[in-house]
């Protein structure tokens, strides 16, 4: 090993040359012999009865292959839920089918009717519009409210809309209630998280193929987590054993939540490629994106604050409406409850929490996970009632924060809602922001704006949040229906190269290069040695994928075991051909010595006698030196971190521009700093998207106003600022291998407050206490001029 | 249908191609070019950028039958002729300027337009002419660095040859 290319250096990202010279393999750049190409016809309205579907003029069309219904479908299972929640009565959650396509009813624009596969894309496209659908229009539910005061059943199984009403923690309810009562002061915020669409930049893609030689199934998917897919597929829809189903999950283009869950049209182009007995591939528009991929956020949320006589948080009570869209994606149960309502205790002593959650179905596209799921929710709504609190008393928002946050002596820290915080220094990271932020500044700088007519405003926020998921026998217990660990294959190749299988999954991460920073420093020899794989059930032994910032606190703990199982082989080999005691070797460098002498065996030289036995241990060594492990996490891990943003205001126009942003995170130890650092900038980025720009609306008969990036407001790079960032106050992680703790959806959750607080901070001159996101011109001009009566009256 | 004949990365190419067949789709489909990308379907994303005749275009909003007889440059055109990376690309390599990588050709053959336009941009310059190219993973922090950074290389390089 060199020292640039171990933990902890800032190596230069492997996967970029074929990124950059036009070389990665996107699932769209797969092209199988005798291909054919799938078309979906949607629906247009957001609820109908289809009352007749007639494919016979589009079967008839050039190129045709076949046009299929639900029909086709009928003893295939529906696209399944992986997470049960029960409902505070102990009932479990409504679950409706979710079918692959339409049966009998349509339940939100775009829900698939007919798929017409033809032999070229022009033809498919050509043929779906022949395809004759009349759709008899029902009411349709589109905001939650609706929803649940007597609208419109979505499904008959719920004729309330609600999929649970749950409660956390339940035994709390009454103490809370009675803090809330008897406390000096109650700081109250009704808001709403806004529903975004994760649009990674490459669209979903997926081609099913079928070898009728040995009854193989082959599934090429733009995925984060493939063996998540053949599991959910193969057992749960299609009837396809393990063995029979691959899946091929290539270089994607991004993901932020949206790759995670098993798409309808996954299981189409499968279930197609045998029926036709020829590949079938789907390549999905951006307009189709909008309205097939499950997106995030969309809570309605009131939360109450108590805080006593010296300002300490007495009690915490949050009442949430979560949109479910029309079925139930994935993971989407998960993340309102044990994704949300466990993190309400944020990086505070707050010893009394209840909050409520209600899932709505509506007739709106599925929501699920999107970068920080459930997190971003609980954080963004504590971090500014703990401002609006700040404001009220009249006290330092900053200064409210430290009074109430967990000491860095008192970790492990047990909040009353579940979890327990392994380590930290909040204080630290706080005290940190502040310092780049120039707090003491800011006067200055605010006054040099208001002589030239601007509002300008600094804002502070520190999130906490549960990465690195999770404990099996945990999400076991919480309603999940998989277990949460990852797996990992070394195989050191008889010339000393490795060759690591990783059940996560990279997709802009960049795991080639920090898993193999890992391998490196590990066994001594140059990260160029190393080959980092992943993305295939056929050669990966098993995985559960990337998402919730886990990939290296889980997948690298996984390659970690296996790593130490090859050392300890090893040792074995290389204490047999120095003819010592195996506790007499040590490895160091890429060498094994025999201690205190100059005895010395090199990684290589015992990677190939493994290989080539002869001078071996045979007796109680196997040859071959290859180790699997599964790791399942302890415990979460708990990254935190402060964030501070300044912004300026045109009272004029309501147009707010980012002056700066600083983000002070925690995330352990660092394997790339590089890596981190990116990460960061795109979770900083989409969560100013979402506080500014973003918002996936849809009109009262549920047809989306921003379905295309023509409306869908994407942040460019004119809306956003260099990040400055620090990592100087980090607390590694306690109880994985790597002291690590993730630092993916960081950005996206600790930015949409910090930018809030910061624009709250510039308005509330003028008597503003809160805005929704995203905070357009728009509304934040209405909300100058509502706050601004004298005015306005002339 | 009808035929059309390009020169594309310095090769001379036809193929058969309807009215409707967009640059972007002779590029993947006839040509196997699978470097340049298709994010969106309204020509606000720019992952499919390429060069047309020396200035950069959409090439999901062009027609192949327009590029008919014209010259283009797509990002498997962009590396030394020894196959290094070229200054941008390098740039973008040292900078960490790319996560996914999906939005990157885009990127990448979009800069070196701005760069041959303006050879000293700011970094307001570069941010503004990245209007019409969206990049979801990296904040653009760093994809703006690369470019200022690739055009300092650049004009050290022609400081040097001069």
């Amino acid at each position: 090993m060199t020292k640039h290319d171990g933990i902890g250096a800032s190596s230069k990202r492997r996967e970029d040359v074929r990124f950059l010279t036009g070389n990665g393999r996107y699932t769209d750049d797969i092209n199988r012999p005798g291909q054919l190409y799938a078309v979906f016809v949607r629906s247009e309205v957001a609820h109908g009865r289809i009352v007749s579907l007639d494919t016979t003029e589009a079967a008839a069309a050039p190129g045709v292959a076949q046009v299929f219904t639900a029909k086709d479908f009928e003893g295939v299972g529906g696209v399944p839920c992986g997470w049960q929640i029960t409902d505070k009565n102990g009932d479990p959650m409504k679950e409706p089918k979710h079918p692959i396509l339409a049966e009998g009813k349509v339940r939100h624009v775009g829900d698939p009717i007919a798929v017409v596969v033809a032999d070229t894309p022009e033809h498919a496209k050509d043929a779906a519009e022949l395809v004759a659908v009349e759709i008899e229009d029902l009411p349709a539910v589109i905001n939650m409210r609706d929803a649940i005061s007597g609208g419109a059943a979505v499904h008959d199984e719920a004729p309330d809309n609600i999929c649970y009403d749950w409660e956390f923690v339940a035994e709390n309810k009454a103490a809370v209630d009675e803090a809330i009562r008897n406390a000096a002061h109650v700081t109250t915020l009704e808001l709403v998280n806004n529903r975004l669409v994760a649009n990674p930049m490459e669209p979903r893609c997926a081609i099913g193929e079928y070898d009728r030689s040995d009854d193989q199934h082959t599934l090429y998917t733009t995925s984060q987590n493939p063996h998540v897919i053949r599991l959910l597929m193969g057992a749960f829809v299609l009837g396809i054993p393990e063995h029979k189903l691959r899946v091929v999950a290539p270089d994607v283009g991004g993901g932020f939540g949206s790759k995670i869950y098993h798409y309808a049209e996954e299981a189409f182009v499968t279930f197609a490629a045998k029926k036709l007995n020829r590949p079938v591939k789907w390549t999905s528009s951006r307009s189709e994106a909008f309205m097939s991929d499950a997106q995030g956020r969309d809570h309605v949320t009131k939360i109450e604050l108590a805080l006593d006589a010296d300002n300490t948080f007495t009690a915490l009570r949050c009442t949430t409406l979560a949109n479910m869209g029309a079925y139930l994606s994935t993971f989407a149960p998960c993340i309102p409850t044990w994704l949300h309502g466990t993190l309400l205790a944020g990086n505070y002593r707050t010893p009394l929490i209840f909050t409520n959650v209600k899932a709505v179905f509506t007739n709106t596209v599925p929501v699920d996970a999107y970068r920080g799921a459930g997190r971003p929710e609980a954080t963004f709504q504590l971090e500014r009632v703990i401002d609006k609190a700040a404001r009220e008393l009249g006290v330092s928002p900053v200064a409210l924060r430290k009074q109430n946050f967990i000491g860095k002596d008192q970790f492990p820290y047990q909040t009353p809602v579940a979890v327990v915080y392994d380590t930290g220094d909040y204080h630290a990271t706080m005290d940190k922001v502040v310092e780049m932020a120039d707090l003491g500044g800011f006067e200055a700088r605010k006054a040099e704006a208001a002589k030239r007519g601007k509002l300008r405003g600094l804002g502070f926020a520190h999130y906490i949040e549960a990465c690195g998921i999770a404990p099996s026998s945990l999400v076991g217990a919480l309603g999940a229906r998989a277990g949460l660990y990852e797996a990992a294959t070394v195989r050191v190749n008889p010339t000393g190269s490795v060759s690591v299988f990783t059940g996560s999954h990279s997709h802009g991460q960049g795991h080639e290069t920090t898993f193999a920073q890992v391998v490196a420093d590990m066994l001594g020899i140059p990260a160029e040695q190393i080959d980092i794989v992943h993305g295939d059930t056929n050669r990966v032994p098993f995985g559960m994928g990337t998402y919730g910032s886990r990939s290296l606190a889980v997948g690298g703990s996984a390659i970690v075991k296996s790593v130490e199982k090859i050392v300890a082989k090893a040792k074995k080999i290389a204490a047999h051909l120095l003819e010592a005691s195996e506790a007499d070797i040590t490895f160091e460098d890429g060498q094994f010595k025999v201690a205190g002498t100059d005895k010395a065996k090199a990684f290589g030289e015992i990677a190939l006698a493994a290989y080539v036995p002869h001078k071996y241990p045979i007796e109680t060594v196997e040859p071959g030196l290859e180790e699997t492990s599964f790791y399942d996490p302890k415990n979460f891990t708990y990254p935190s971190g402060g964030y501070a943003c300044e912004v300026e205001v045109d009272p004029e126009t309501g147009v707010v521009t980012v002056i700066a942003f600083h983000a002070a995170d925690d995330f352990g130890n660092l394997v790339n700093p590089m890596i981190v650092e990116g990460q960061i900038h795109g979770g900083v980025a989409q969560g100013i998207g979402q506080a500014m720009l973003e918002h996936a609306t849809f009109d009262e008969n549920g047809q989306m106003q921003a379905g295309s990036f023509m409306d869908y407001a994407m942040p460019r790079a004119s809306d956003l600022v260099m990040v400055n960032i620090d990592s100087s106050c980090n607390t590694p992680c306690t109880h994985n291998p790597l002291g690590v703790k993730g630092c993916g959806e960081a950005g996206a959750i600790g930015s949409p407050p910090a930018f809030v607080n910061a624009v709250i901070d510039a308005l509330s001159e003028r008597g503003v206490e809160h805005i929704d996101m995203p905070l357009t011109p728009r509304a934040v001009w209405e909300a100058l001029q509502g706050a601004r009566p004298a005015v306005a009256a002339e | 249908m009808a035929s059309v004949t390009m020169t594309v990365n310095g090769k001379t190419v036809s193929g058969d191609v309807e009215g409707r067949t967009l640059l972007v789709e002779f590029l993947r489909g006839h040509l196997g070019l699978t470097g340049t990308h298709v994010g969106c379907d309204t020509s606000q994303c720019g992952a499919c950028v390429v060069h047309l005749n020396g200035e950069s275009v959409k090439a999901c909003s062009t027609l192949a039958m327009t590029a008919d007889g014209g010259v283009v440059a797509t990002i498997e055109g962009m590396a030394n002729p020894d196959g290094s990376l070229g200054v941008l690309q390098q740039a973008f390599q040292d900078h960490h300027g790319l996560q996914c990588g999906f939005c990157t050709p885009g990127m990448v053959m979009s800069a070196a337009d701005l760069l041959q336009k303006n050879a000293n941009p700011t970094e307001h310059q570069v941010r503004d002419w990245l209007e019409g190219n969206i990049c979801r993973c990296t904040g653009y922090h760093n994809i703006v660095k690369a470019i200022l950074a690739a055009a300092a290389t650049l004009r050290g390089e022609k400081i040097a040859a001069e």
